[in-house]
């Protein structure tokens, strides 16, 4: 589904991605873990096509419905509509534009390029309440301005709610759990578990372990200064929570210095 | 006249001489028809805006809005036509509809004016309760019975600002709406001001005088709308008295074609207790200056002055409010949004004015604007006079572009760059918008944004 090979980006003139390799398949889910400053949420922004990074070389190729793509070349609202999807780690407020018209304007968007008809008002409505129930989320919350004045969980669940309404191919996690209670966290591993399918693929990104017990991953990477250091199954993560990073950065010196 | 090399000082001097022989050129119908007060205030009026003269960029109130373009125009004071004109020839300037409905679907009241001149065909009175007047001025003079004359140039004073004083002389016709105490109107009243020209240039001068006695409840919409490409100029003068305890709910729509010139004053007097609102919407016009002024004389008056200005290309709108609370205990909230783009520039003068007796005062005003191009420009400037300890005064003003962590997140989504620009734009006008009361005015203004961003590109 995605296959990244030494990706370098740059931001502000400084290099955080020196060289990032990874293979996604379908039907995998991957988790991404590593201290501040590793990298992570620029891969997860990089991956959406944030401008502010500035890509400086590797290749990403992304298995979209129309076959394999260079997703480096796309704008973001190509990748989304191809199928990628980021779950943002702050999701921004949009004062003025409403949940419902601002999420029915990218649910429309999505699926004209998909060459399916548009949802009417009624069905958006009848689709979106059924995903909010199982989120938890109040009917209110349609009329609200985006994000505004959510609280760091109701931001998180608005995340998952758009994925949900969205359906991509691929979803990206950038550090969904941070600043959630245990509720919400499994409120949000739910949305996220209920989308696992043989097509469709997540890359969450995470500071934490404990999103891993109730999003149970195929395989765990480790990013230390750019660069994927050790890649392993879900023991990894457990691995990492005991022994913190400390063991990793001799390997992630080796690397750097051997390039 | 010998023509000397044109400069700005003899524009204006030809300007100058042009207002005041067109005033000699009608003084004579005027003294055939009007009551001796008003010929006598015209008289009066014209010396001031002799003595006054066009204003230039050296008047502090008209520092940021250089009239030159305005002063080069040689216009003619528009004839009455309005004998040519039917129902179907409005529609052109209504985009996407009326601000009120169709006679069939809608009971509002509607005065309809083109070039200052009072259209009784095109006009719809009916359904008034008992006691209310709603028509035109010069029908009312026609009447003798003093009502003109207690309140006509009360409020605008033409001693001290050189277009009231051009209009106080050379006003031709305009609405008239008085409701007499207790009444209230539940549909809105409409006072439309059709401005057009050919090959000629053409100056109107609309005005207007709204009484709304005390215990009144009324909301009235005063809409400027230009008509073809020709070249307008529309000097306009309102005064809205709020009696008391009276809830006075106006809005000032104004779009007219990028090649004309639009000069209002508004001026409110709020008496005890008295609730006057007031909403200007500015879409369109080379060089547009909203005066909106409001006196909070007697305790408890409340007033609200909201705006929305739009502007492109090389337009530019001007937006002069004041709010002088004279008594104790009175609120005011000002919140102006402008939007500009390309090479577009706007003024806003917030003038707040506390007066020594005038405690616990509570005044907040708030100016915004989006800026969609690096040369768009903005000066923004509140100007608070505050001779009373005793008072809470906020005032704030920003100038911004869209939000690009914003526009990423909906690209993120799905939303085409173009798409999220226009939906971010659109959420910055409807939080003026939204507070527009009446359904179909709401909906025309929805649509004047809608078809102004799609001119945008």
């Amino acid at each position: 589904m995605l296959s990244i090979k030494n990706l370098h980006a740059n931001v502000a003139g400084r290099e955080i991605l020196r060289g990032v390799d990874l293979e996604i398949k379908a039907g995998e889910v991957h988790a991404i873990m590593g201290p501040n400053g590793s990298g992570k949420s620029t891969l997860a922004q990089v991956l959406a096509g944030r401008d502010l990074y500035e890509v400086t070389g590797g290749e990403v190729t992304f298995n979209g419905p129309h076959g394999p793509e260079d997703l480096l070349q796309l704008k973001p609202e190509e990748r989304a509509r191809e199928g990628v999807f980021l779950a943002f780690q702050y999701p921004v407020e949009i004062p003025g534009v409403s949940n419902l018209y601002f999420l029915r304007a990218a649910v429309n968007s999505v699926r004209k390029a998909r060459g399916l008809e548009e949802l009417d008002a009624y069905d958006f409505l009848q689709v979106s309440d059924e995903k909010m129930k199982r989120l938890g989320m109040d009917a209110s919350f349609r009329e609200r301005p985006v994000n505004a004045g959510f609280s760091g969980g109701e931001k998180k669940r608005n995340e998952i709610f758009q994925m949900a309404m969205l359906e991509p191919r691929l979803a990206i996690l950038d550090e969904t759990d941070s600043g959630l209670d245990i509720d919400a966290l499994k409120t949000v591993a739910d949305g996220v578990n209920a989308m696992r399918s043989p097509d469709r693929a997540v890359l969450a990104v995470t500071h934490y372990q404990r999103l891993l017990n109730y999003i149970v991953p195929d395989f765990v990477h480790v990013l230390l200064n750019g660069r994927i250091v050790k890649s392993g199954g879900k023991e990894l993560a457990l691995e990492l929570e005991e022994t913190g990073y400390a063991g990793f950065e001799g390997m992630a010196e080796t690397v750097v210095s051997g390039s | 006249m010998a023509k000397e090399k044109k400069n700005l000082m003899s524009d204006v001097m030809e300007q100058h001489d042009l207002y005041v022989s067109s005033f000699r050129a009608l003084e004579r119908e005027f003294a055939a028809r009007d009551p001796q007060w008003l010929l006598r205030l015209r008289r009066e009026a014209i010396e001031s805006f002799a003595r006054l003269g066009f204003p230039t960029v050296h008047d502090e109130e008209w520092r940021f809005t250089n009239l030159a373009p305005l002063a080069k125009v040689l216009f003619q004071a528009a004839p009455d036509e309005t004998d040519t004109w039917d129902a179907k020839d409005l529609e052109p300037a209504l985009p996407g509809g009326a601000p009120f409905g169709s006679p069939e679907e809608s009971s509002d009241i509607r005065l309809v004016f083109v070039n200052g001149f009072y259209s009784e065909r095109l006009s719809a009175v009916y359904g008034l309760p008992q006691g209310v007047e709603a028509g035109n001025l010069a029908g009312l003079l026609k009447k003798k019975d003093g009502a003109a004359e207690a309140h006509l140039a009360r409020y605008a004073d033409h001693r001290v600002h050189p277009f009231v004083a051009m209009n106080t002389a050379l006003w031709r016709d305009g609405a008239y709406l008085r409701l007499p105490k207790g009444t209230a109107l539940d549909q809105p009243v409409h006072i439309v001001h059709v401005s057009t020209a050919g090959e000629v240039p053409l100056v109107s001068f609309p005005r207007n005088l709204i009484v709304a006695e005390r215990e009144t409840q009324a909301t009235v919409v005063e809409s400027y709308l230009g008509l073809g490409r020709g070249v307008c100029f529309s000097n306009a003068v309102t005064e809205i008295v709020a009696g008391e305890n009276a809830v006075l709910d106006h809005y000032k729509l104004q779009r007219e074609n990028g090649q004309s010139f639009h000069i209002g004053a508004l001026r409110i007097y709020a008496d005890r207790n008295a609730s006057a609102a007031s909403c200007s919407i500015s879409l369109g016009g080379a060089l547009v200056r909203n005066e909106a002024a409001a006196v909070l004389d007697a305790e408890g008056a409340d007033c609200t002055l909201n705006g929305l200005y739009l502007a492109r290309g090389r337009q530019h709108v001007d937006n002069h409010t004041t709010l002088d609370h004279a008594k104790p205990h009175g609120s005011s909230r000002e919140l102006y949004h402008g939007i500009l783009g390309e090479h577009a520039t706007a003024v806003f003068n917030g003038r707040i004015i506390v007066r020594p007796g005038a405690i616990k005062t509570d005044a907040v005003q708030r100016n915004r604007n989006l800026l969609l191009s690096p040369d768009a420009v903005v000066d923004t400037k509140p100007q608070l006079e505050i001779y009373n300890n005793d008072v809470r005064c906020t005032h704030g003003a920003t100038i911004g572009q869209l939000d690009p962590e914003a526009l990423f997140y909906m690209q993120s989504r799905g939303i085409g760059a173009g798409e999220a620009r226009n939906i971010l734009i659109y959420a910055f006008a409807a939080d003026i918008k939204d507070r527009v009361k009446p359904a179909a005015v709401r909906a025309w203004v929805e649509d004047a944004l809608r078809a102004s961003q799609k001119e945008a590109g």
